[in-house]
């Protein structure tokens, strides 16, 4: 496709091109409804074939359907360039470095009203421009890993970053920034807290809910929070750094093993399951809430494992769940089945069979919880009981995307189950802990009247 | 050179076309829908409690050009904390900006395609929703979805076209509930109602133009029975500019009675600024050889008996002087009614620096008693102030204090120039205040979140059974009827005019009988709360048709339809009272006999048994004598002859 007709298929492309006009051409167009002025735009790849987009002097796009068109002429034309001009990030040799690796996601952004493009904003200079607050913090240096949308992340993008966070350790850097889509932040967290280890530095993970061309955006706050944790904590673990309510008032450092994002689209919507959170943030100070977390070094001994085994699986359970499903998975040479059951860890007995066959022939399953809070305890109930009989094997209080990982990750470096058990079962970063304290568990039921009365008291 | 301006009162047609006024209006109107624009909140619902409250910031998004947009840096500046009520009945998380749009209410769709065909706009045919952003904090996502229905509307005043530029669809902004130093509050009920923008071409050259045409839009948009009325419904923005001048944008005109007295004000403020910028000039003061310094002069005051820099003092607050050069006799020039230049510096210093404690400064001209001459004059020592100099005191805590100095020193330079850009928001003494730097040209981009929507031929083709005759067009056709002058307007822009035109083209009664009955006497029960709902478009029909047989129905009917509305009684049953029960029903039961006979004459269908048959042949009576004669009757008297036939 000709970038003079961008977007645009027939009939509306033949029409632009009968016309002598395309993309860029000021025009005039006489239409069965009326006359139209404004400037011919790009056509998005999604919307249809049957409309030309015009921008008209006001600002605002709209569409003309060509089956009304009688006649286009071209006034002149207004080319569009995206060319952003550059501003250098200040440096200076008394302020922390910090890296900034992106995989995708758009932390920052500027507006090409003219156009009405969004164009991300990711080096340095760009950074600079768009939260100047960052320069007061640290001197930041960003590197594009990836530019993916986070659903499409997977083991390439999350070995491929554990050895870029390798590479900066040993270089010195005092704090790595990673930014990144939200749907999937915390299957990466979780990944990197085991294929890094031993981090003596913050590795803090970012990204926003709502696009950064918002003025309302969580974006900017969530980077200042981000950046300055990487450069002034002392808190050297995988952390997810997003909003703590959705009011502008302080961000969260959650360890990269316990996050997950609890809400489509709410800013507030990771939350640490089944513990509190290792540190409040903002913009004056980190408060952490918790002792037990490892502290930065001065060396830089990080040790990167990035094994990884695909044919894993998790397995939603439902009620009637047929055998076959489990079948099916070893047929296809899957070697890990993470099992997300009900209740304390069970599934219903025509499941039985297939399991055993699975265990017996070496692949290896776990049990997790689909409650997310909680732990699995296969003791109390039979069927608990029966199943571990089968071989499956409890993963405590593991989240059910965690033990995805950290399964493919096991199993990516032995294939002997017992090995496996040990890995599985021996947390390395909190993926299992020893106790779920109260306050591990509030979710707070709305219209209950003292708890109206609370969040009339506070501001969410 | 003595400057002067005629009393508004005074000023005739041609003083404004002397100043080269051009006035174009802006209306919003909230359209009556059931739910919100975006979300499936309800609308028009208004809460004075709230359950929670949600803090935010705005931050400007940097523009292509590398630039923060003059409106965006100027509300960053600010520092303002944003704090929004929510009340679960009125909002949901969408208002929030926690969740992303829903598909556009099609309600209000279909309302503003009634209104752009009403007001001859040509529709576009695929609509594609923009963000326009506004960072004062009304809107909690920090822009407002919006898009454009149609484009080059008109509308008929006096002997020429008022154009209309566009017609928008938007969703409303909260209301404000404070706005005290660094603290916004904000209520968000209404956040998110579907909103109507007209906006006219500058083609109103006198407020009373201006006047009118609001009056004829609202009149043709309540016409169509879609828009929401009442207190607040409407909002009218006027943008004002004269020979020389700037075209400046006066926002929130709360009653279209106060537009003339504002649009006077302005060209007069306008005309003022001008004025200033020439004798500044005169005096050798230009942007480039403008000049102005401050000091520190808090230990001068120490002493002060004024109240104001008192308790300032007291508070601990820093107390600066500004020296203006060359700008003796500017600060003290009346630009509105019964307001001075230094107003312009005052309201500059409350909205940007959050001095929003009044007084917040005084100048050296000030007419009122403030701090006494002795002091005045150390001060002008301090600051080195010279004959033709003037002085500006400003106070408050150092940060805000520091902004303030800086918006005085900007604000005065901009008078070399004349009429800086900016919004100014309406106030109810007739004059208008400062609200915000003009923003850039455009602050507007597409709305990702959702798709470009179609708007089909059909679709215009069934909603265009709605579109009521153009209200100038009805006040001639009523004029005409004799229906009096007072109630013209009032007619022609109801709703309720589509009903008066079927009335009176089905029966033989005056319509200004009509008109008392539908529109005088109606607003008299709707204001003694009766059930106007019970009032059916079908119990009109009824009442007038037994107007039309019995004269003393007409003559009565206050009292009849009083009764319907407050009692229990149906409409039916309390004509047959007045009716002489011989002669109608009589009549109407001979028509009864005569259409069963030839009903049963025809050729009718095979039924397999009566209940059938009866149940078909009362599907056929009804029409016709459906409130003529009760139903029963029909129903009785049809069994009698169905029976009849097969006893035959």
């Amino acid at each position: 496709m000709s970038d003079q007709y961008k977007g645009y298929r027939n009939p509306a492309r033949a029409v632009l091109k009968e016309n002598g006009v395309s993309v860029w051409s000021s025009v005039e167009m006489n239409t069965s409804r009326g006359v139209f002025k404004g400037l011919i735009l790009p056509r998005s790849e999604t919307a249809d074939n049957k409309h030309i987009m015009l921008k008209l002097h006001n600002g605002y796009n709209i569409g003309i359907a060509v089956s009304t068109i009688q006649e286009i002429r071209e006034l002149g034309r207004k080319e569009a360039h995206y060319k952003i001009p550059e501003k250098e990030f200040p440096v200076d040799p008394k302020k922390p470095d910090v890296k900034l690796l992106g995989t995708g996601g758009t932390i920052a952004s500027r507006l090409d009203y003219r156009t009405g493009a969004v164009i991300p904003a990711f080096s340095p200079g760009e950074l600079y421009g768009s939260v100047p607050e960052l320069a007061d913090l640290c001197n930041l240096d960003t590197e594009k890993l990836y530019g993916v949308f986070s659903e499409n992340m997977g083991p390439e993008q999350w070995i491929g970053t554990a050895e870029a966070i390798g590479r900066e350790i040993r270089k010195g850097i005092h704090g790595i920034v990673i930014g990144h889509g939200t749907d999937t932040m915390h299957h990466t967290a979780a990944v990197l807290s085991f294929m890094v280890q031993n981090s003596p530095i913050p590795i803090v993970m970012v990204g926003s809910q709502r696009s950064s061309d918002r003025p309302s955006s969580d974006a900017a706050l969530n980077l200042i929070h981000a950046v300055k944790t990487a450069a002034e904590s002392d808190i050297s673990e995988i952390m997810v750094c997003m909003f703590g309510p959705t009011s502008d008032q302080y961000g969260l450092l959650h360890r990269g093993t316990r996050v997950r994002k609890m809400h489509s689209s709410y800013r507030s919507t990771f939350r640490t399951i089944g513990d509190i959170p290792i540190a409040m943030v903002n913009r004056e100070k980190i408060t952490p809430l918790r002792t037990d977390y490892k502290h930065r070094r001065l060396d830089q001994e990080v040790v990167i494992n990035t094994s990884f085994n695909e044919k894993v699986t998790i397995v939603y359970y439902y009620p009637n769940m047929q055998p076959d499903i489990i079948e099916s998975l070893a047929d296809n040479g899957y070697r890990g089945i993470v099992i997300a059951g009900t209740g304390l860890g069970h599934v219903n007995k025509p499941l039985y069979p297939a399991l055993k066959k699975a265990c017996d022939n070496g692949i290896a399953v776990y049990m997790t919880v689909q409650t997310l809070w909680g732990y699995v305890q296969m003791y109390v109930y039979e069927t608990g009981r029966e199943i571990m009989g089968l071989g499956v094997v409890p993963c405590a209080n593991m989240l059910p995307e965690v033990a995805y990982v950290k399964l493919g990750w096991a199993l990516g470096q032995t294939d002997d189950p017992e090995k496996v058990k040990e890995i599985m079962l021996t947390p390395i970063a909190g993926e299992i802990t020893e106790r779920e304290p109260y306050n591990g568990y509030l979710i707070y039921q709305g219209g209950i009247p003292e708890v109206e009365q609370f969040l009339r008291m506070i501001k969410r | 050179m003595t400057f002067s301006f005629k009393a508004f009162e005074a000023m005739t047609d041609k003083d404004y076309k002397n100043l080269g006024l051009k006035v174009g209006l802006e209306i919003h109107q909230q359209l009556l829908t059931k739910k919100k624009l975006f979300c499936r909140c309800p609308a028009g619902v208004y809460s004075e409690v709230h359950d929670a409250e949600i803090l935010r910031h705005m931050r400007p998004t940097l523009s292509e050009l590398g630039e923060y947009d003059g409106t965006a840096l100027m509300e960053f500046k600010t520092r303002k904390n944003i704090i929004y009520q929510i009340n679960h009945e009125t909002v949901c998380t969408y208002e929030m900006d926690d969740t992303p749009p829903f598909e556009i209410d099609q309600e209000a769709l279909d309302n503003t395609l009634i209104v752009a065909m009403l007001l001859n706009y040509k529709v576009v045919s695929e609509i594609h929703i923009a963000r326009k952003q506004y960072l004062d904090g009304s809107i909690p996502a920090g822009f407002q979805r919006t898009t454009i229905v149609g484009v080059d509307g008109w509308i008929p005043y006096q002997d020429k076209k008022i154009g209309l530029i566009q017609l928008g669809l938007e969703e409303d902004a909260c209301r404000e509930v404070s706005d005290v130093e660094h603290l916004r509050i904000f209520r968000t009920d209404r956040l998110g109602m579907p909103l109507i923008e007209m906006v006219t071409q500058p083609d109103m050259h006198t407020p009373e133009e201006v006047a009118d045409v609001a009056n004829i839009l609202r009149c043709a948009v309540r016409s169509t029975g879609k828009v929401r009325t009442g207190i607040g419904a409407a909002r009218q923005d006027v943008n004002v500019s004269i020979t020389g001048g700037t075209r400046i944008e006066i926002k929130g005109v709360s009653r279209i009675p106060l537009l003339p007295r504002l649009i006077y004000n302005e060209a007069r403020r306008q005309h003022a600024l001008l004025y200033i910028k020439d004798r500044l000039k005169q005096k050798g003061i230009t942007s480039e050889t403008f000049r102005a310094r401050s000091a520190d002069v808090s230990n001068l005051l120490v002493r002060t008996s004024w109240e104001p820099l008192q308790q300032a003092i007291q508070r601990g607050d820093e107390i600066h002087c500004v020296n203006l050069k060359g700008f003796s006799g500017v600060l003290n020039q009346t630009t509105q009614t019964d307001k001075v230049f230094s107003k312009e510096i005052s309201d500059r210093a409350r909205v940007i620096a959050c001095l929003t404690r009044l007084p917040n400064i005084i100048t050296s001209e000030s007419l009122e008693e403030t701090i006494d001459s002795y002091t005045w004059q150390k001060i002008r020592k301090a600051l080195n102030s010279g004959n033709e100099d003037a002085l500006v005191l400003v106070w408050g805590n150092p940060e805000d204090v520091r902004t303030g100095i800086n918006e005085i020193m900007t604000r005065a330079k901009e008078a070399t120039i004349g009429i800086p850009s900016e919004t100014r928001q309406a106030l109810e003494d007739g004059t208008n205040g400062f609200e915000r730097i003009l923003p850039g040209p455009d602050r507007m981009y597409p709305d990702t979140d959702l798709p470009p929507l179609e708007i089909q031929e059909k679709r215009l083709r069934r909603l265009g059974k709605h579109v009521p005759e153009p209200v100038w067009v009805r006040i001639e056709k009523y004029r005409k009827l004799g229906i009096p002058e007072n109630l013209l307007v009032t007619v022609a822009s109801s709703p309720r005019a589509f009903l008066f035109e079927e009335l009176i083209k089905k029966f033989n009664i005056p319509p200004h009988r009509i008109v008392n009955y539908l529109f005088e006497q109606y607003t008299a029960w709707k204001r003694q709360n009766l059930p106007l709902d019970k009032m059916s478009e079908k119990d009109w029909y009824l009442f007038f048709r037994a107007s039309e047989q019995q004269p003393v129905i007409l003559e009565n009917g206050a009292s009849i339809i009083k009764n319907f509305l407050s009692g229990d009684r149906t409409l039916y049953s309390i004509l047959k009272t007045y009716l002489p029960p011989e002669t109608e029903i009589k009549n109407e039961e001979k028509n009864l006999y005569m259409s069963i006979k030839d009903l049963t004459e025809d050729e009718l269908p095979h039924f397999s048994d009566n209940t059938k048959k009866h149940k078909y042949l009362m599907g056929i009576l009804m029409k016709p004598f459906r409130g003529k004669i009760p139903g029963k009757t029909i129903s009785e008297t049809l069994w009698n002859s169905i029976n009849g036939v097969n006893n035959e």
